[in-house]
């Protein structure tokens, strides 16, 4: 730790690290500048300029963003020429940029539009440059819209699909008044390493990336008397969706939603964290599966490590980026998708419904999930098992859209069949949980004896390091799973396609023997996921952790394997894990994918 | 009262000398901290534009602790009206080289690099030739030092010098925030010395007849010569070796058509003079005079009362902004509006006072542009626009 330095902003002197910036330092004290192109989750890019300042003895104004803090250093934030330079700044932007705020789809929700109401621009001077231009939308992915009509070039989309998910897929293509955020060759997202993640529509300030809504086509299969619309909701929706109804970040709002849901009109409110807990009993069957073909049959057809297959935008990723490792994923669908299948099967023919009138809707914290739920795959029903893919952002329309006040809510409980779960599927919705949820189920499943942990809290696989790893000895295992004994099982978890990068080159390059690797795309895991409310940062995502386990600890049931409904499923429908049934409706294969 | 100083030929950086390989040894023999007190005596400063002080600039690179360190000739020659880079390393390739080996021998860095303007690509081969004698050189008087060209790719913005280093890591050329400065991080993060073509030129003089003979031209904070690009409405247009001092009136008396109107000083990022001020504008950096410094390498760009200020305007704002790198809002709007700008009130769809609103504007880009590009376009523009109103009107 160096020696503090003493600096002033606006007369007011503070002692502060070296290392820190002044905008940093300003907002400790909490003097707020403004800023579009700064993130807490990318590195600095100072390329707005909407955060000057000036120090004193400069003619120039700093990017209080971009610019450390030295000794003696005067800061005034609010001088005449701070503002007016801040002023003409955010004009420059909203001439470049399409300011018909009332048709974009994030009005109310974009930095931009808040600056120009704080700045109360009002005049007219400046040339607009959006008719000088020969902007284009590109609509053709399923998941994400890229409107560079809208688009202020802060780079932070860029920043993002390098640093956090290493993928680069966004990236800057020429220059001066050409310079746009554009994919290689100008093609579409579609046709492009795009992993679908969303984690760039999540830091986009404004409207110029967004995910793909799919809310008309919903209400209208609701009001379609003829349809019976059911209704998923993924692990992470219920600690997000309160923050687009301004309850406080990190509150769980499990019984308000489903009670939403149910105002909507939706015929069942179901549970995505019942076919969690499901995929836990296949892929755990799985596992142990490959672990024996290849520990005592030296079976060379069974890979390891096995990778988890449950984030769609890791399965884009792996894809394009290691084609030749796609043996090592769990055949396993996502959760999303075996409850698809299933809604049109077990749940159909359960109900005494026909499956063609049945409109199956998930709620996804998940802009890859829209992508996944068109890959021609995905009919295993014999209809398209997911039809609509809504965010946790979209559903949040809906229900200020049907005017339902969210606060005042009454909590309901989820409907039978198939609205069971467990806390180890909760746990889905962050990072390690997966392999919390696993290892709960197997080490039971092979010793008879619950995890070693206390109160069944694996806390090596929690938490928000980039890569975590973990390892757990099975000890006198049960007599068929005798092979086991005194096996070291290695486990590693990453989040962010970039901590993916670095396990993936790990295994590639013998620097790591794991068994079993839980891979999310995004940062903290689903409840960071590319669908959720925005703003995002590490602290958000922290408190959103922190619910999910909360969530998980006051479940009555902590373990997948007894989820009464999975039991019965098994029972009456799917008769075995990793059994003819469920290898036709629950589980999938890959396509190799090129990167250009 | 304004001193004038009369027009002072000098012939240093052309002379014919045959060397250089003796002022290469005879100075990797002496001592360097000596070596950057008789560049600091000098008073020598970067004549790629922003007159940065040379010997302060070897001094910090020296000072800064790093396994590797860098030399940069920063040769990507760009600013409209600059050509004489070419001619120094077309025809006198060995001082650069040897400036480049002298400031590699005192900052501690075993390898240059030029980074040579992509259109000047017909001078690669003769400046490999060169490089490889050089190299030669160093290696039988056991100076551990080796040169390589980074060709550029044509885009304007990669002549500032961490847009430069950018580029020559492979990515988009766009400038970096500073701090921190090359000295200290530059090249692949090391520290780095980065100089222009001339500066290097001008190092070689100073170590062959010391630092004195080269102070004593020029006057109080420009000392010594400069290479100046002469064209436009001139009828004799060229590279003119001149103590830096001189009154613009002597220099146009000289250069001039008889007919001068105005000349542009440093290229597009430059100022502009209007004949009212020659006498009162000396050439040379700061707290001379009016004070005009010299933005860039030395283009002199002399225009006769046959052209119009709108033209000259237009075409500059036309350069920035297809020469802006695009990433921060200043330079990248900013450049569109003003062209745009002057156009509306030239064809009547703005008033003339918009001209007002946009001298402001270039007043936001020269405060908060992130490099040197964004920050001097407000030179040409309200030096133009100050001076020649009318014609940005009628």
């Amino acid at each position: 730790m160096s020696k503090k330095i003493s600096i002033s902003i606006n007369g007011i002197s503070y002692e502060v690290d070296p290392e820190k910036t002044i905008l940093e330092v300003a907002n400790d004290a909490g003097i707020i500048i403004p800023t579009l192109c700064y993130h807490k989750d990318l590195c600095v890019a100072g390329n707005c300029r909407v955060c000057v300042v000036e120090v004193v003895g400069q003619t120039r104004l700093a990017a209080s963003c971009a610019t450390p803090c030295h000794d003696n250093m005067e800061i005034l934030t609010n001088t005449l020429k701070v503002r007016n330079s801040r002023k003409h700044i955010i004009e420059l932007l909203l001439s470049e940029h399409n300011a018909d705020c009332t048709k974009c789809y994030k009005n109310g929700n974009c930095e931009l539009q808040e600056l120009a109401a704080e700045y109360k621009i009002m005049s007219q001077d400046l040339i607009e440059l959006v008719n000088h231009k020969n902007y284009t939308i590109d609509m053709y992915s399923p998941s994400i819209i890229k409107d560079d009509s809208r688009c202020i070039r802060c780079q932070r989309c860029v920043r993002t699909c390098a640093e956090l998910q290493g993928v680069n897929a966004l990236a800057v293509a020429y220059k001066g008044d050409h310079m746009k955020i554009s994919t290689f060759f100008e093609k579409s997202m579609n046709d492009v390493v795009c992993t679908n993640c969303g984690q760039c529509v999540n830091h986009c300030p404004t409207g110029a990336l967004i995910e793909k809504n799919y809310i008309e086509e919903v209400w209208e299969a609701i009001s379609d008397p003829e349809k019976h619309v059911i209704v998923q909701t993924a692990p992470a929706v219920r600690v997000g969706l309160g923050e687009e109804m301004g309850i406080e970040v990190g509150t769980r709002v499990t019984g308000r939603m489903v009670a939403a849901l149910k105002n909507l009109g939706f015929d069942s409110v179901l549970d995505t964290d019942f076919t969690a807990d499901l995929t836990i009993m296949e892929e755990g069957t799985e596992l142990l599966t490959r672990l024996k073909k290849a520990l005592v049959d030296n079976d060379p057809k069974a890979k390891l490590p096995m990778y988890t297959s449950c984030s769609p935008g890791w399965i884009k990723y792996i894809e394009h980026m290691y084609p030749e490792s796609l043996d090592n994923l769990s055949t396993c669908k996502s959760p999303q998708q075996m409850f698809g299948a299933l809604a049109k099967t077990y749940y159909a023919k359960s109900r005494k419904l026909d499956p063609e009138k049945i409109v199956s809707v998930s709620v996804m914290p998940c802009t890859a999930k829209k992508f996944e739920s068109y890959r021609p795959e995905m009919h295993d029903s014999g209809y398209r098992d997911v039809d609509y893919v809504l965010t946790t952002r979209e559903l949040a329309i809906m229900i200020k859209q049907a005017g339902i006040d969210f606060k005042k809510l009454p909590e309901k409980k989820f409907d039978r069949l198939m609205g069971e779960s467990s806390g180890a599927a909760v746990i889905f919705g962050a990072t390690g949980g997966v392999m919390e949820a696993a290892l709960r189920t197997a080490y039971e499943l092979v010793t008879g004896r619950e995890v070693p942990f206390e109160n069944l809290n694996i806390a090596p696989v929690r938490g928000m390091d980039g890569v975590r790893e973990a390892s757990i000895t099975i000890e006198k295992p049960l007599e068929q799973w005798s092979f086991l004994d005194g096996v070291e099982l290695k486990c590693a978890v990453a989040h962010g396609l970039v901590n993916a990068k670095k396990v993936m080159e790990a295994v590639k390059n013998h620097e790591a023997d794991y068994h079993f690797v839980e891979i999310m795309a995004c940062p903290g895991g689903c409840l960071g996921g590319g669908g959720q409310p925005i703003p995002t940062n590490p602290e958000i995502r922290e408190r959103r952790a922190k619910a999910i386990y909360e969530e998980d600890a006051f479940m009555p049931i902590r373990k997948s394997h007894q989820n009464p409904e999975v039991i019965k499923i098994y029972k009456d429908f799917l008769h075995k894990p990793m059994g003819e049934k469920s290898h036709k409706l629950l589980h999938t294969h890959y396509t190799p994918r090129k990167r250009y | 009262m304004a001193e004038h100083y009369n027009l002072k030929r000098a012939d240093f950086i052309f002379r014919n000398e045959n060397d250089w390989e003796k002022i290469l040894s005879r100075t990797l023999e002496k001592d360097k901290q000596e070596l950057i007190n008789e560049l600091i005596s000098s008073e020598l400063k970067g004549r790629g534009g922003a007159g940065f002080p040379t010997g302060l600039k070897w001094k910090l690179a020296s000072e800064a602790v790093a396994d590797q360190k860098y030399v940069i000739c920063n040769a990507d020659e760009g600013e409209p009206g600059t050509f004489k880079d070419r001619e120094i390393l077309t025809k006198v390739p060995f001082k650069v080289l040897t400036g480049m080996g002298i400031c590699g021998y005192i900052s501690g860095a075993s390898q240059g690099y030029i980074y040579l303007r992509g259109e000047y690509k017909f001078l690669k081969a003769d400046l490999e030739k060169a490089i490889s004698e050089f190299e030669y050189y160093c290696k039988e008087i056991n100076f551990d030092f080796n040169i390589k060209i980074f060709m550029g790719s044509g885009a304007y913005i990669c002549g500032e010098e961490t847009a430069l280093m950018e580029s020559m890591e492979g990515f988009r050329g766009e400038p970096r925030n500073k701090p921190p400065f090359p000295t200290n991080q530059g090249y692949m993060g090391k520290p780095t010395v980065i100089n222009n073509v001339e500066t290097l030129a001008h190092t070689f003089t100073i170590f062959k007849h010391g630092a004195k003979k080269f102070y004593d031209l020029g006057v109080q904070f420009s000392r010594g010569t400069k290479l100046f690009s002469v064209s436009g409405d001139t009828p004799k247009p060229g590279i003119y070796e001149l103590e830096l001092g001189m009154s613009l009136q002597d220099f146009v008396d000289e250069f001039g058509d008889g007919d001068t109107k105005a000349v542009q000083v440093g290229g597009a990022s430059g100022f502009l003079v209007p004949r009212k001020r020659f006498g009162v504008t000396s050439i040379g950096f700061k707290g001379k005079l009016t004070g005009i410094s010299l933005p860039t390498g030395g283009s002199m760009m002399l225009f006769n009362s046959t052209r119009s200020m709108f033209n000259v305007l237009d075409n500059y704002l036309e350069f920035f902004r297809e020469e802006s790198c695009g990433q921060c809002t200043p330079c990248r709007v900013g450049c569109q509006q003003l062209l745009l700008g002057i156009k509306a009130v030239k064809q009547g769809q703005k008033q003339a006072a918009y001209l007002d609103k946009l001298l402001k504007l270039t007043e936001t880009m020269q405060y908060t542009a992130k490099c040197g590009l964004g920050q001097s376009v407000a030179n040409s523009f309200s030096s133009i626009v100050e001076n020649f109103r009318e014609e940005m009107i009628y």
